[in-house]
């Protein structure tokens, strides 16, 4: 049952200041609502006080340098599907905003949203796991950055403290001369929660692997890096029984379990079959 | 409650409402105009959708604080003195049967052809994604885009 209206408190922050104050009084920030909503729908969205962060021009655009891209935490995947130059050189952020629920869910959700929201199927992290993200939180004792691999602490458990928002993500645009692929594996191609997804970037020369990173998502407590495949993997040749032998260690890296989408088997099964398809790719 | 201002149709007005509820329920409830419809409640079916300062969103999963000061257009804005050619081609072409999720697939359909004058049918497909159909098998829907001719 949808939640009762009188539980909630809503406000408008029009500057970041005032809203980090508010967050620092016990305000939970909401974006863009897509998965929020979807909670109070069903009557399991905490009662208490929202701030709505929508209007935060500080928290918006995409920033591009030779060196460095940040992406506010406001931007949606519409935006980033549509930005030339971020899909060029980070292609798998554009792939994987194309899938995210349909063209009204991407016009609203948010990247911070995604981030922060933790959901282990979330199609975002995979992504900035293998690009090596770098996440920014702001609060009003100042902007601290980590590496984004150390975000997500476990199941909706993330280094974020209540009194911070996400202020933007970074990422370095070194991998021009990468492969890069994308694979999500749902019911269908919109709308869907993912079953297991995958991001994968490799670079080759003369058919011997020089450097790949590999992470998967739903299929543990959060999205990871698959690093016994990826230090497996470097510096071999791409060839039947190297990709074999990859695909048995993948269990090494992920944890999938049964749940209402899929079972843990099929998941383990199909996320090697993924990650073959990547492999025999990048030759 | 706290006073919220839409400009609906073209139309500026007033609203008192919780800061909270859903875009969609002022839209129907508030306003009365039930051209808009309730299907999941949760973003999947997109029989809410309407446009929000000219991008498709789902009405259920906006508070209506979000929408303020922005203009909104639902499906009761797409004809003025007759229907539009939208509406003439889903009709001409067997687009609507039961009729639940129309006004959601008119409306995805609009910010479709704003972005894009030529529309493939994998765009087409791609663009009402979101919008489930159980009666038409979505065939006669996209032949009804594909043949309502260039700007709405």
């Amino acid at each position: 049952m949808r939640g009762y209206l009188p539980d909630y408190t809503f406000e408008s922050a029009n500057s970041l200041k005032k809203a980090l104050s508010f967050c620092e009084a016990g305000a939970k920030p909401f974006a863009g609502g897509t998965d929020l909503m979807v909670l109070f729908e069903a009557g399991l969205l905490a009662p208490g006080k929202y701030l709505d962060i929508s209007r935060l021009k500080e928290l918006k655009g995409i920033k591009n340098s030779k060196t460095q891209v940040t992406l506010g935490a406001l931007t949606t995947y519409s935006q980033i599907r549509n930005h030339l130059i971020l899909t060029k050189q980070f292609p798998i952020l554009g792939l994987a905003s194309r899938e995210v629920g349909a063209l009204a869910i991407q016009n609203r959700g948010t990247i911070g949203g995604n981030i922060a929201n933790a959901s282990p199927a979330a199609d975002f992290p995979p992504g900035l796991l293998v690009y090596d993200a770098k996440i920014q939180l702001i609060s009003t004792k100042g902007i601290r950055t980590l590496d984004y691999n150390r975000f997500h602490l476990g199941y909706k458990k993330t280094e974020l403290r209540q009194d911070e928002l996400v202020l933007s993500v970074s990422l370095k645009p070194e991998f021009q001369k990468y492969h890069h692929f994308w694979r999500k594996v749902g019911n269908r191609r919109a709308q869907a929660i993912s079953k297991t997804m995958m991001a994968g970037i490799a670079k080759t020369t003369k058919k011997t692997i020089q450097d790949i990173r590999i992470a998967f998502g739903s299929v543990g407590p959060t999205a990871a890096r698959c690093y016994h495949v990826e230090s497996f993997l470097k510096g071999k040749a791409i060839n039947t029984q190297n990709i074999q032998e990859a695909k048995q260690l993948l269990s090494k890296d992920i944890h999938p379990i049964d749940d209402i989408r899929s079972t843990g088997k099929y998941r383990l099964r199909v996320s090697q079959n993924v990650l073959e398809e990547f492999l025999c790719g990048i030759g | 409650m706290k006073k919220i201002t839409l400009t609906v149709n073209g139309k500026k007005i007033s609203v008192q409402a919780h800061p909270f509820a859903r875009l969609l329920d002022v839209i129907r409830e508030g306003l009365e105009l039930t051209g808009t419809k309730e299907g999941c409640g949760e973003g999947e079916c997109g029989a809410c959708s309407v446009l929000l300062d000219g991008e498709l969103v789902n009405s259920c999963l906006v508070p209506v604080l979000q929408a303020n000061g922005k203009a909104i257009l639902t499906v009761e804005g797409l004809s003025k003195k007759s229907l539009c050619p939208l509406q003439k081609s889903f009709m001409k072409c067997g687009g609507a049967q039961c009729g639940i999720c129309t006004p959601g697939m008119l409306i995805a359909s609009q910010a479709l052809k704003k972005k894009k004058k030529r529309l493939s049918p994998k765009d087409i497909r791609e663009g009402l994604a979101g919008n489930l159909c159980r009666c038409t098998g979505y065939s006669q829907i996209i032949e009804s885009i594909q043949k309502s001719g260039g700007r709405t």
